[in-house]
Formats: C-alpha cells, sequence, structure tokens
C-alpha cells in the first residue's frame, strides 16, 4: 500500500531531518519536497494549483478532500433566489488532477501528528508531509443556540456549507403556506461570509415574494451591526416593504431558543411559530484544526506573512479557519490568502523567489433582480497581523446602470474565482 | 492634504531601510492605554462608557464629527461633522495633533499632542474600540498603506514577468487568465504599454471603477510594468 509505506519512509526523514538541513526541509529517500493540503475549497484547491503550477513538478502535492463534487458556499444564496441552478455551483477536482499533476485524495482527514508529519485518514492512511496546509473551513460551535445541534439540521437547516443543506433549505421555503413565516436565527461575529445572512435574507423575501407574497421574514440577530447594513436597509425598504423583521440584542435576538419539534422560535421569552427555521450557530474551525491542535479558543491564530500557524511553523491555516487580523471570513479572502502561502511554501521548499504578501477581498451581495452591491479592501501584513489598508464600498442611491454592472461583475468573478482555484 | 502627507513621511521611512518592510501597523495600542489616561478624565471609552464632559469613544472611527447621539457639541464640531468630517486615522490625527487646528471652535479643551509615535500609539488603542474590518469589512483601515521595498534585483528588472506572475494572483480572482471574458473584461495579451498606461489611470483616478482604483493604487510603477509584461505574453 502506497501509503503506508511513505508513511514509513516520511517518518524516518523527519527524525533524520531535525538534524541537518533547516533551509531546505526535504524528506530523504523521496525526490521531492511533499506538501499535503487538507480541505479543497476556496484556501486549499487554490494553495494546490498554485503551488504545483508555480513549481513545475519540483514538489508533490496531495490534495484531501472528502466530495467528489464541491458545491461552492459562495452564490449558494442565489439558488436560495432562484438566480443560479444547484449545477451551475458543483465542481469536480478533475483537471488538478489532469493538468496539474495534483494527487487528489477523496477522503477524510482525521488527525495530524505534528512529531512524525503525517496526516491520518478516516479511509486508514497516513500520508506524509514536509508542509501541511490546512483549509477546512468551519464547523458550528455546540451548544451555541439553545434546542438545536446537528440532529436537528433537517428540520432547522442551517445551510452554511452548501449543497444538501442549501436544497433542503430551499424546498422548505417553496413549502411554506401562504403567509407563513421564514425564521433565520443569525450567528454572532466572526462567522464566515459576513453579508451572506443579509444576502440569504435578500434572496429568500426575492423567492417568496414570487411565490409566497404575503410571506414573513424574522431574523433573531445577537449582533448590534452587520455588513453592509444601510445598504440591505435600504434594499429591503425598496424591494420587499413590510416583509422583513430583524431583532437586534437591544430587543433580545441574542437570547433564543429553539424547538425543531415544536417549530418554534423563542426571542427573549416570546414564542413565535415559525414554518422554516434557518439556524446559523456561532462557528469555530473545521475540526481537523482542533485535532491538529493548533488553534487557540475557535480559531487557529497565524502568521500574517505566509499564513503559517503560530503554533507550528510547518502547517499553514487558510481561510475561515484562521484568525490572522482584518480579512472577514470569505472565499475571496481565502483564495487571496492561499496565494500568498502557495508563494512562500515554494520558497521554503524550493528556494524559489518569496515576494512580499498582499491580500485582497471583494464581497458582492444580490439584493433582487440586477441590483448588486459590493464592498472590498485591501490588506498587508503587519508584525501582529494581516491590517486592512484601504477599501471601498456601494452607496446608496447609485443609479440601477451600476447595480446591474456590479451583478454582472459578480457573475464574472465568480467565474474567474473557480477557474482560479480549479483550473 | 494630510493623507499625501503621511504617505510621503512613511516613503521616507523607508530610504535606507534595507529589510523587507510591510505595511505600517499603526502603532502599540498597549502604549496607547497608557497614553490614553490624560483623555479620560473627559472621554470613557469601553464597556458601558456614557458620554461625561467629552463624548464616549465607543465607534468614534467612521463616525461623523459631531453627530454621537445625544452630547451637546460645540457649534464648531457640528457644523464640521455636517460640513462632512467624518472621523479616520488622518482625520483623527489632525485633530489629536493639534484640536483648534482642525476644528477651531471646538470645546475640546486640549493642548495636543507633537509626537507622531504617541498619536499612532494612541489611535491604535483607540481604534480597538470601533468596528473590527474582520467583521465589518466597510469599516476602517487599522494600518497605513506604504510603497513595498521590494528586493533590488526584482526593481532593477522593468518589468519582470516572474514577479508579474505572482502580482497577477491578485488580478485571476475575478479576471480569467485564460483571457475568458463575463462581466468582468479580459487582461491577457494587451500589449504592455497600453496596459501600462490603463493601470496608472486608475491609479490617477481619471479611469472610474472603485475596485480597480483600490487595485491600481497600491501598485508601484515598477509592479504595474513587471504585470504588463507578464500578461502580455500570458499563453
Amino acid at each position: 500500500m502506497k501509503f503506508n509505506r511513505r508513511a514509513f519512509l516520511g517518518t524516518a526523514a523527519a527524525a533524520a531531518g531535525t538534524l541537518s538541513a533547516p533551509l531546505l526541509v526535504r524528506a530523504d529517500g523521496h525526490g521531492k519536497p511533499r506538501v499535503v493540503i487538507v480541505g479543497g475549497g476556496a484556501g486549499g484547491a487554490t494553495a494546490a494549483r498554485y503551488i504545483a503550477k508555480d513549481s513545475k513538478g519540483e514538489i508533490d502535492v496531495t490534495l484531501i478532500e472528502p466530495t467528489r463534487t464541491y458545491y461552492t458556499c459562495f452564490f449558494s444564496n442565489l439558488y436560495l433566489g432562484g438566480f443560479r441552478s444547484m449545477d451551475s455551483l458543483g465542481h469536480s477536482y478533475g483537471t488538478l488532477a489532469a493538468e496539474y499533476g495534483i494527487n487528489v485524495v477523496h477522503d477524510w482527514a482525521t488527525g495530524v501528528d505534528r512529531d512524525a508529519k503525517t496526516v491520518a485518514t478516516a479511509g486508514g492512511h497516513s500520508i506524509p508531509y514536509d508542509r501541511l496546509i490546512l483549509s477546512p473551513g468551519i464547523d458550528f460551535v455546540e451548544g451555541a443556540v439553545a434546542g438545536w445541534d446537528v440532529s436537528s439540521q433537517n428540520k432547522m437547516p442551517h445551510a452554511y456549507k452548501a449543497g444538501s443543506q442549501t436544497e433542503l433549505l430551499r424546498a422548505q421555503i417553496m413549502a411554506m403556506p401562504q403567509g407563513g413565516t421564514y425564521a433565520m436565527v443569525a450567528p454572532p461575529n466572526p462567522f464566515r461570509c459576513p453579508p451572506g445572512p443579509y444576502e440569504r435574507v435578500s434572496m429568500v423575501a426575492h423567492m417568496l415574494k414570487e411565490v409566497n407574497p404575503t410571506a414573513k421574514i424574522l431574523i433573531a440577530d445577537p449582533k448590534e451591526k452587520f455588513s453592509k447594513q444601510g445598504l440591505f436597509e435600504a434594499g429591503w425598504n425598496n424591494h420587499y416593504a413590510g416583509m422583513i423583521e430583524r431583532v437586534g440584542p437591544d430587543f433580545g435576538g441574542d437570547n433564543v431558543t429553539v424547538d425543531p419539534e415544536a417549530m418554534t422560535l423563542d426571542i427573549d421569552g416570546e414564542t413565535t411559530n415559525v414554518d422554516v427555521c434557518n439556524v446559523i450557530p456561532a462557528m469555530k474551525a473545521g475540526l481537523i484544526a482542533h485535532q491538529a491542535d493548533i488553534t487557540e479558543g475557535n480559531w487557529a491564530p497565524v502568521n500574517a506573512a505566509d499564513l503559517s500557524s503560530k503554533v507550528d511553523e510547518n502547517i499553514h491555516v487558510l481561510g475561515d479557519a484562521c484568525s490572522q487580523g482584518d480579512m472577514p471570513k470569505s472565499g475571496f479572502s481565502a483564495n487571496s490568502q492561499a496565494k500568498v502561502c502557495a508563494n512562500a511554501v515554494r520558497g521554503a521548499l524550493t528556494g524559489s523567489t518569496v515576494f512580499p504578501a498582499r491580500f485582497a477581498n471583494t464581497c458582492w451581495s444580490l439584493i433582487d433582480t440586477n441590483n448588486g452591491i459590493k464592498v472590498g479592501a485591501t490588506y498587508e501584513a503587519t508584525d501582529e497581523k494581516i491590517a486592512k489598508v484601504d477599501g471601498f464600498i456601494s452607496q446608496n442611491g447609485e443609479s440601477a446602470e451600476v447595480r446591474q454592472t456590479t451583478y454582472e461583475e459578480s457573475v464574472g468573478w465568480y467565474d474567474g474565482m473557480t477557474a482560479d482555484m480549479f483550473g | 492634504m494630510i493623507v499625501a502627507f503621511r504617505n510621503i513621511l512613511a516613503i521616507a521611512a523607508l530610504v535606507g531601510a534595507p529589510t523587507l518592510i510591510n505595511a505600517e501597523a499603526g502603532g502599540d495600542p498597549e502604549r496607547g492605554e497608557t497614553l490614553y489616561r490624560q483623555c479620560a478624565r473627559c472621554h470613557q471609552i469601553g464597556a458601558g462608557a456614557v458620554d461625561r464632559v467629552g463624548p464616549h469613544l465607543n465607534g468614534v472611527f467612521d463616525r461623523s464629527a459631531g453627530q454621537s447621539e445625544g452630547f451637546g457639541y460645540s457649534e464648531g464640531l457640528r457644523r464640521a461633522g455636517a460640513n462632512g468630517l467624518v472621523w479616520d486615522y488622518d482625520t483623527l490625527d489632525a485633530y489629536i495633533e493639534d484640536p483648534r487646528a482642525l476644528v477651531s471652535r471646538t470645546r475640546m479643551n486640549f493642548r495636543g499632542i507633537a509626537g507622531q509615535q504617541d498619536r499612532d500609539d494612541l489611535l491604535a488603542y483607540l481604534r480597538t474600540f470601533s468596528d473590527d474590518p474582520s467583521n465589518i469589512p466597510e469599516s476602517a483601515p487599522t494600518a497605513v498603506a506604504v510603497d513595498h521595498e521590494v528586493a533590488p534585483e526584482i526593481l532593477a528588472i522593468v518589468g519582470d514577468p516572474a514577479y508579474g506572475e505572482y502580482l497577477s494572483g491578485e488580478c485571476t480572482s475575478c479576471h480569467q487568465a485564460s483571457g475568458e471574458a463575463s462581466g468582468i473584461p479580459s487582461i491577457t495579451n494587451w500589449p504592455a504599454e497600453d496596459f501600462v498606461i490603463a493601470m496608472h489611470a486608475y491609479k490617477d483616478g481619471v479611469r472610474a471603477h472603485p475596485v480597480m482604483q483600490m487595485m491600481a493604487q497600491r501598485l508601484s510603477n515598477e509592479e504595474i510594468a513587471a504585470l504588463a509584461a507578464y500578461l502580455a505574453d500570458i499563453e
């Protein structure tokens, strides 16, 4: 079995490696340095592609990702609004394997042995690495919403990892009785995609306006403020007047209990019967980051210049799972971090030029047909963190043409981003 | 123009600094906490802060001057806010340096802080009580951009395609490397000169597009040349 043999060689090499060659770490008995990447989303797929592409075969790249078809979380709200098909959000890893020579392993990573420098998988393999890149996305904090746990996710879906959960949520919205109530329990900071819950409300409202115009949307929100709030609220007034009610923490939006059996939502002691309850709990780094024991609280702290873990210099953490400073948790951020990380990892393993870190993010959101908005910023590495240096945001009162162009841009961005990830 | 002045300072600081310098971190919040003691007699900050002699300073970044609800401001500060004064790093920096120079009829009875480092540290402390860009991406920056000091061998080669290839990673998050265009235009195989002219037009704000202006503004001349060289011949 290839992996077991490699694991043996890798362990021996790791022991020998500590005695010599600190600069270009390389497993003896194996021709090339090895990078293992866990998680094939915006961070992991991008890092895999850039390391494989730019090292031109000098680095052995393995990508561990359980799903064969990856459904992007970004744009999944547009599926809820009827603007995209689920198929159009699905991507395979075929090009990464066939054209970039990446060893794509469809398996669950279940543990990291940081001393032996190996990753264990559910399929029983042990995969050695010189550098490990973790990009596992998010998991939910247990007990974050009273009355809800993962066993309730069919009755009260989170739909915050795209795929079957998103399809389930859409089916539930379509099955709502006329005049029924869609409720959302919004997450506390920090969480994946700061404008995401509010774009989702816009998309659900768009769908309900067509098929169920007397329906109501109720948001329980533990946060005082949220991203693009002024833009969303103006958009909701213009397009969905009277449909959406948001209860913030000043009225108990942070004191919520749900009952998935009774389909009730209790906000600060007041119980409401709801037809759909979209519970988006508090988040933490994907499980493997905790299993690797490189987290501090809910997230894995990293150095800004190369996204290396502050706990283990041979591990890098990308995207939602890391805590890095000012960048929001988004697919765009993960993709941007992945390219900086890929450049640094390649430099460490092959001696190639390491260029200065630079990061960017843009979050597009759709309010209604052809009404797109955006917020974006550039970031740089300081000694302490990734720090915001400049930014922009859409303005209220922009013309319909500007909003339509912004939406068209977001569609173009989706194609660009997914090509950058999957080749 | 305060912004330009700060950037000149930052660039001047870079001359003769051989190491790779990243963004200016903006100051030391722990030292700023100590410096804040002279403000605390009038301005509360943190959990439960309320207006006293001066307004509380939670969320002061991004707030319009003279607009904190319920506080009785001087006419001068109210008018400055109505005229568009928004508190950000640069305006707060100027106000703390010499309050009456920025708002001549403010009631804030404070002589100002002359030292840039002291102001940077104080502002870094104040910044921690305003919105966090990781949660509210549009909230105020926490650092000041500086020109990159790139290794001399990179700068020496005008239009180094290898550096351009690295930099183009920022472009291909949106613009497709294959040259396909849908909603976002193609940037591949442009004549290098046309590309350089277009990017400088964004950098100077002549071409209007907020994303492209932001991206171009932090590219140096050499970096634009490197991108042009790489993208001109991309396959």
